[in-house]
């Protein structure tokens, strides 16, 4: 019978030198970003850069430290784990879209028309 | 027939171990759909300052890298717990539980410093939008580390006194998936409230 179960040192010690390396790549960048007055790496990448740098972690912590990649077959730690991502980004990146936009789209007038009506205005 | 009986013995000896660590992991992707709401309510409020301070004035970055590293190094820690329980080593297995269980207690209290910190200046849960988003996400986080925490010292004295076991391996290897789940929200915390709210 093969067990796959590939938890092992040298798997934990690559997940946490990895990690650590991602980490700490992800302090420098914003550390250099801050040194530099927001022009290198500017404000329009950072949040891109950091996020990437974050979901990448994710995956290495995933593999090495959660083993989800070995999971044998009928995947269903993964499955559920897949569901909870959807369920996740459906949630977060809906709430930003749905509230940013409804921030953008409010101008001064009706803001001060809104505070007006609930205690008399600025 | 008497292979099918046979069949029918063979199952349960195998599979309650596996369904209660998946369980265990069901009830861990839920725990993931709570901080989704609560990154949620943050994200929304990450800008809804009132007349509070924002987060490059409150938030300290080395500050954060050394409670990401104490985290990030029990994470590995509870690793070779897990490694020396499969060894059946007790002692080892002890040991590694203990180095986890401070380096998480170190954490916790360079979080709750922090928070008190915060509160002292005025600036508590009280003052913004942006505060009130920020101590609910990271004081849940915190509320998780804390109960996960008093499970290991439950888990330790367990081995303690009974050794190790299939049962004690099956809850170990529980509280190791929880410790690492912990970590990982961290790394979001750590990204999106600490290093953008400084930066962006």
């Amino acid at each position: 019978m093969k067990t796959k179960n590939i938890a092992s040192f040298k798997t934990y010690v690559m997940g946490f030198g990895l990690s650590l390396a991602l980490t700490l790549l992800a302090y420098g960048v914003a550390q250099h970003h801050l040194n530099t007055g927001h022009v290198f790496p500017s404000d329009r990448v950072m949040p891109l850069i950091l996020l990437t740098l974050a979901v990448v972690q994710l995956f290495v912590q995933l593999i090495f430290f959660l083993h989800l990649a070995s999971e044998s077959k009928p995947r269903w730690r993964g499955a559920v784990a897949v569901f909870a991502l959807v369920m996740l980004l459906v949630v977060v990146a809906g709430s930003v879209w749905i509230m940013d936009n409804l921030n953008y789209r409010m101008t001064p007038t009706q803001i001060n028309n809104y505070l007006k009506s609930q205690d008399g205005g600025i | 027939m008497n292979q099918m009986s046979k069949r029918e013995l063979a199952l349960p000896a195998a599979e309650p171990e596996d369904k209660t660590v998946f369980g265990f992991w069901v009830y861990i992707m839920t725990d993931c759909l709570l901080f989704a709401s609560l990154f949620a309510t943050f994200a929304v409020l990450r800008f809804s300052y009132s007349d509070g301070p924002s987060g490059a004035e409150i938030f300290s970055l080395p500050f954060v890298l050394a409670e990401t590293l104490l985290l990030l190094s029990s994470s590995f820690t509870m690793g070779l717990a897990l490694l020396a329980n499969r060894a059946k080593l007790k002692n080892q297995v002890l040991l590694w539980l203990g180095v986890t269980f401070i380096l998480g207690a170190m954490f916790l209290g360079l979080e709750l410093h922090e928070f008190s910190h915060l509160a002292h200046e005025g600036n508590s849960w009280r003052r913004s939008g942006f505060l009130s988003a920020f101590f609910t996400l990271v004081g849940t986080h915190g509320a998780h580390i804390t109960s996960d925490l008093i499970w290991m010292l439950v888990m330790a004295s367990r081995i303690w006194h009974q050794g190790l076991n299939g049962v004690g391996t099956k809850r170990l290897t529980m509280l190791a998936l929880f410790w690492h789940f912990l970590d990982i929200i961290w790394i979001f915390i750590f990204t999106f409230v600490y290093l953008l709210g400084v930066t962006g």
